[in-house]
């Protein structure tokens, strides 16, 4: 990184944490959701003007859906999965001739928090409101696997089959759990982090980002033009 | 209406377990039909492996990963601005809207918005973009079905949009014209008086395809009645953008949420369709490239002006945080959720493309149908390969 | 007898059968040649707003050359399935069809290859012929589409058939006769209502006939909106998938062969065939008519024959496919209801008049 423009500076100026403080629409539907899901939700969090984020129990991560499904979120949007084991590869950047650099491989998750290194996250929506609740689930690491939603959402079928081949996590109750988009001898979860970018590790990558200085333009400017790669 | 389509399918059920066991009775052999990876009705390559009873279809496993490109392990290793390059791949008839949810989202995240005029230009494209992608849909169903004189025409005047699009943005099918914080560049001169003209041809389009195609009756006879999804099971399968509407679901993004775009300060109309059946499907597109002509026409005249572009730092690093944004573009509802972790790249984007959830319903929707119903279905489904497999 | 007939009968029989053959190709390619190349190739671009072939021959006329030379040069693939000799001998029997049918179409007052007293008898039932070809060809291709194409073929070919009998049932008793010469003959010396400046050609008495007609044809030649046996975008090709180079090639003159000698019996049936309206020039029978007829009517019959092929081409050019049972339907329970209709009719007012 050649020289990098005073970045902390705008990154303070710029992340501003209170937009609308108050949010009367989601802060009813989050009730509502919390007294139909009780002691199913571990944490949830709303942002205002923003959305909804609820984590709950890996084992009531089924009945929540039907739950939902009944109060009225009929539209299912997204199911998918999130890794938070921090990459090992980094950006796969890495000089192949220098020793591996050494990470930090604590796992930070986000919003809602977790305690394991999977979690579920899934979408459904309720289509007369258009209000959407983001749901997360941590999923076993030793066993990664949970309820299927497809009794539920029907839609939920190629998605969890996309989950279980880029995640390995299995879906109890899915009828045809088979591979989407791989092979059918694929051998190994290619979204979970630990799966090497197989192009960057035999090819290193050449355009390490970084900024060139500009021909003639003030490095302490911030760009206009937007061309900020 | 739903009950109706109920009805259809419950009635439907019912002769296909009588088909069934007449079948048995008389164990008539099936035959299993590859239709694709290399098939003119898939567009693309995708593979449809359809058991037949006859003509008839009675199972049907769609097959797809052809195209899988693996974007959103790919986004993992890029940076933000690099991204919408990769997205512009997905659906590559309407590039553009693929690349605003996405800046939108990391938008969000870094808590600014785009100067107004910005905005503005963003919804214009968005919409050429559509108007691109569907008027292509308009001439290619009627190749589907046999036509091939449509096709031709929305060829013809696909080209003035991609004109302007390539006007604006320099890229014909890529533009990667939206940057975190605005646009590239600005419009360049003379190029509101000439949308306003494009916008009149492509209206004349669209009466032109009503005639030659909506108002045939062997169209409307190969469309009427094929393929009917009720809306309870559309919602359920997550079909978005014209096929849930065209089941009667009143929903579009943009109206019904609010996102730093301009849909919101112009006059226009959703349309919707009780039947859920293919006509009602290619229908809704048609009404929808009209409306998307209104909305741009609208917006040229109301461009505010401004930079169009916020300030933004030279080296864009996303604070922590998680974002959901998705917008109605050509093929439905796409969305992006980014994960950040305060990095120069996103920590994980989840990409949710419309022609996946679209796609996903085939296996129940094409059983029992015949072979020319599976592809009069898959063309007013309208999936783009690149959107199904990313 | 008159003096063409005269020469003709004076050169040997080898002779004759020469100048048989060679008629027989020039009425089947010439008509091809010229349907592919301003229909297919030019009012087609036009319609799509295009311009067709511009680089062979001025306008692209030398076009289809180009392709016939293109697929001459081309590799003769078979499938490694294929049953190859039924794979080889079936576009022949379709291209064969067609030149058993040129045979009995009169192109003059004594232009024709035969006379048959039941010639469109005979039309019709050689007509059926190519569909074996048809049929043969999408089985022995070993594809899964091709089958479908071939029986998608049989059975429409099948159905349409029926309509397309009875609809010339009504022009043979309105002429009184089946022998396509004697057919021309009642329609050019005819007259309606007293009126004999059109003659009477039957397009005007039969209209439901010839619809009816037109209709079956478009069906027989698997043009759009019938053309599901060769669905491009389902069927990939139907019947054809298999065949390339020449193969192709043949299926190919033959599919518009077929269509320029149907156009062509169309128009003998109901536009009149080769001649104009006896009483033009005072003619009153067959024998009456000019020597230069000979000549002429070949040129006025193609003249016909464009404008039915028009009428053809611009249907298959707009129009969307049917579907397999919607046709089924269509010709069992709209075409052949009518057309028993229009025979009732034409049988009562024949008595009547």
């Amino acid at each position: 990184m050649a020289n990098p423009p005073n970045e902390e500076e705008f990154q303070l100026s710029l992340t501003t944490d209170t937009p609308a403080a108050t949010d009367v629409v989601r802060d009813g539907i989050l009730a509502r959701v919390q007294a139909a899901l009780g002691d199913k939700i571990v944490e949830s969090l709303l942002k205002p003007g923003d959305d909804i984020w609820v984590r709950v129990r890996t084992e009531s991560w089924r009945e929540t859906a039907v739950i939902l499904r009944d109060l009225g979120f009929s539209y299912f949007d997204f199911l998918s999965a999130i890794d938070w084991l921090p990459s090992p590869f980094g950006r796969g950047e890495d000089d192949p001739t220098e020793p591996a650099p050494v990470r930090d491989n604590t796992i930070r998750h986000g919003y809602t928090g977790g305690d394991t290194r999977i979690q579920m996250l899934a979408r459904v929506v309720d289509p007369t409101t258009s209000m959407g609740i983001n749901l997360k689930a941590d999923v076993p690491d030793d066993n990664a696997h949970i309820e299927s939603w497809t009794t539920v959402y029907a839609g939920a079928n190629w998605h969890e089959r996309e989950a279980w081949e880029m995640f390995g996590i299995t879906f109890d109750g899915h009828p045809d759990l088979r591979h989407i988009y791989l092979p059918t001898d694929f051998e190994g979860f290619p979204l979970r982090k630990d799966f090497p970018l197989l192009a960057r590790i035999v090819k290193p990558w050449p355009g390490i980002v970084d900024v060139e200085p500009m021909p003639g333009g003030d490095q302490d400017e911030p760009a206009q033009d937007g061309d900020a790669q | 209406m739903t009950l109706l389509g109920d009805r259809q399918q419950l009635s439907y059920i019912a002769s296909q377990a009588a088909d069934a066991r007449v079948n048995l009775e008389l164990e008539t052999e099936g035959m299993t039909l590859n239709i694709g990876p290399q098939h003119p009705a898939t567009h693309g390559t995708l593979r449809i492996i359809a058991r037949l009873d006859g003509e008839q279809v009675v199972w049907v496993d769609p097959s797809c990963g052809y195209m899988h490109r693996g974007y959103e392990k790919l986004t993992e290793v890029r940076t933000y601005p690099q991204v919408t390059a990769l997205v512009n791949r997905i659906d590559w008839l309407g590039s553009f809207a693929n690349e605003v949810p996405f800046i939108l989202a990391a938008e969000k995240l870094m808590g600014i918005e785009a100067p107004l005029r910005a905005q503005h230009i963003r919804t214009i494209l968005f919409e050429l973009s559509r108007i691109a992608n569907v008027s292509l849909f308009l001439g290619d169903l009627g190749v589907q079905l046999g036509a091939i004189t449509p096709v031709f025409m929305a060829f013809r005047d696909r080209e003035y949009v991609l004109n302007l699009i390539e006007g604006a943005t320099g890229g014909r099918f890529h533009p990667n014209f939206d940057r975190i914080g605005g646009l590239k560049d600005d419009l360049p001169a003379g190029w509101i008086d000439e949308t306003r003209t494009v916008m009149k041809k492509l209206r004349r389009f669209c009466d032109e395809i009503e005639d030659l195609l909506f108002g045939n009756e062997i169209f409307q006879s190969r469309t009427r009645g094929i393929g009917v999804i009720p809306r309870d099971i559309a919602l359920q399968y997550g079909m978005s953008g014209a096929n849930l509407r065209a089941s009667g679901v009143d929903w579009d993004l943009r109206r019904d949420q609010s996102l730093p775009m301009a849909w919101d300060k112009v006059d226009w109309k959703v349309w919707t369709h009780p039947d859920g059946d293919s006509f009602a499907r290619c229908w809704v597109r048609l009404q929808e490239v009209r409306e998307s002509t209104r909305i741009v026409e609208q917006l040229v005249d109301t461009i505010p002006a401004g930079p169009v572009m916020t300030k933004v730092p030279r080296i864009i690093k996303v604070p922590e945080g998680e974002a959901w944004v998705c917008t109605e573009n050509p093929l439905g509802e796409m969305g992006y959720y980014v994960v950040s972790q305060g990095d120069l790249g996103p920590f994980r984007v989840k990409i949710r493309s419309a022609s996946f959830n679209n796609m996903s319903i085939t296996p129940w929707l094409l059983k029992g149908v015949y072979v020319p119903d599976i592809v009069t279905i898959l063309a007013s489904l309208y999936f783009i390969l690149g959107d199904i497999d990313r | 007898m008159n003096t063409v007939s005269l020469i003709i009968a004076e050169v040997p029989y080898w002779g004759q059968s020469l100048l048989r053959v060679l008629g027989g190709l020039v009425a089947v390619l010439l008509p091809a040649g010229t349907i592919v190349y301003l229909f297919l190739f030019k009012m087609m671009s036009f319609m799509q707003s295009r311009l067709g072939p511009m680089e062979a021959g001025p306008y692209g006329s030398m076009q289809l050359f180009a392709e016939v030379g293109k697929w001459l040069q081309k590799e003769d693939i078979y499938p490694a399935r294929a049953d190859k000799f039924i794979f080889k001998l079936a576009p022949l029997i379709v291209l064969a069809s067609t030149f058993l049918l040129v045979v009995v179409v009169p192109f003059g007052p004594d232009a024709w290859f035969t006379n048959f007293e039941a010639g469109i008898f005979y039309a019709l039932a050689v007509s059926s012929i190519s569909v074996l070809g048809i049929l043969i060809a999408g089985w022995s291709s070993a594809n899964k589409y091709s089958l479908l194409g071939g029986l998608r073929a049989a059975g429409q070919l099948i159905a349409y058939e029926l309509p397309m009998v009875l609809a010339v049932i009504g022009v043979v008793i309105q002429a009184g006769t089946m022998n396509l010469q004697g057919i021309v003959l009642a329609q050019n010396s005819g007259s309606m209502f007293g009126f004999d400046g059109l003659g009477n050609p039957y397009v005007l008495t039969q209209f439901v006939g010839f619809v009816i007609f037109m209709i079956s044809v478009q069906a027989e030649l698997t043009q759009a909106p019938f053309d599901m046996p060769v669905a491009e975008s389902e069927l990939v090709s139907g019947y054809m998938t298999e065949y390339s180079g020449f193969r192709f090639l043949i299926f190919f003159i033959g599919e518009f062969a077929t269509a320029g000698v149907f156009a062509m019996i169309a128009s003998v049936l109901f536009l009149g065939g080769w001649a104009v309206p006896f009483s033009w020039f005072g003619w009153t029978t067959m024998d009456s008519v000019d020597n230069w007829m000979n000549l002429a009517g070949p040129l006025i019959l193609f003249t016909k024959m464009m404008v039915i092929m028009f009428l053809v081409m611009w249907v298959r050019f707009s129009y969307p496919r049917l579907r397999e049972d919607q046709l089924q339907r269509f010709a069992w329970k709209v075409l052949i209801p009518i057309s028993l209709v229009n025979i009732m009719l034409t049988a009562i007012l024949k008595v009547a008049f």
